[in-house]
């Protein structure tokens, strides 16, 4: 008879957990975003080039308004687009 | 003293020795000013993300520099709204992470991010075996494949 121990890992035990999200910015310890990489940038927009919020990339909000101001200045500087679909 | 960098877009339709002088002509105006130049970065042609004055490149130039005085921003900002050359620019001063994050670039320190490569290899070779099956149909087999001895056994 299977007790009620072998029964609780017939289905994937880590599937209903939800992974707690960090500041990467904090945890690595980046101090200066840099404005004219684009390919970090690109971490922080979604398809259509807009920003992500704060409730899906994780950080904390001085380095989301640090991440707000890059991304503005790289779209200023034609690195990344306004406006855009499959960006991705 | 403050440390500031502008960055600025040349028109690519000139030859490579006018855009180097017309960033030069900014390099000079800068000490001419009293400020000393840190690094000149010549980023060299890239695309840009959209079309400027229906130009799809550009000649990107970044040049940090630090100043006593302020006023000399309004003074380059000036000249460069006038240039023709100049598609785009932008001036930013830099806080001394941002000076340290310079630093270690140009010594190397700090590389550019580059993407992790998570290709998932399942899709390209369920791609591959579904080829490999299709062909022997269409043709005789000379060499016996193994995925279709798999099939007949």
């Amino acid at each position: 008879m299977a007790s009620r121990d072998d029964i609780k890992f017939l289905s994937n035990p880590s599937i209903g957990q939800q992974k707690k999200k960090y500041c990467r910015f904090k945890k690595f310890g980046i101090r200066y975003i840099d404005y004219k990489d684009s390919e970090f940038l690109l971490q922080f927009i979604n398809e259509q080039g807009k920003l992500l919020p704060r409730r899906i990339t994780g950080n904390s909000l001085k380095y989301q308004k640090l991440v707000a101001v890059a991304v503005k200045r790289a779209r200023h500087l034609a690195i990344l687009p306004y406006v855009t679909d499959l960006l991705k | 003293m403050n440390q500031y960098e502008v960055n600025f877009i040349i028109d690519p339709v000139l030859s490579g020795d006018e855009i180097k002088s017309t960033a030069g002509m900014y390099e000079s105006l800068l000490k001419d000013q009293g400020c000393s130049i840190v690094h000149v970065n010549e980023m060299g042609l890239k695309q840009l993300a959209y079309s400027i004055n229906k130009k799809s490149s550009g000649f990107y130039y970044c040049i940090e520099f630090t100043t006593p005085v302020g006023s000399v921003i309004s003074k380059v900002e000036l000249a460069l709204r006038r240039d023709e050359r100049i598609m785009r620019f932008l001036t930013v001063k830099l806080d001394k992470y941002g000076v340290q994050y310079n630093e270690d670039r140009r010594s190397g320190k700090i590389s550019s991010y580059k993407k992790k490569e998570s290709k998932k290899k399942p899709f390209d070779g369920g791609a591959a075996s579904t080829t490999e099956t299709v062909q022997p149909q269409a043709q005789t087999p000379p060499v016996p494949q193994p995925v279709v001895s798999n099939e007949e056994e």
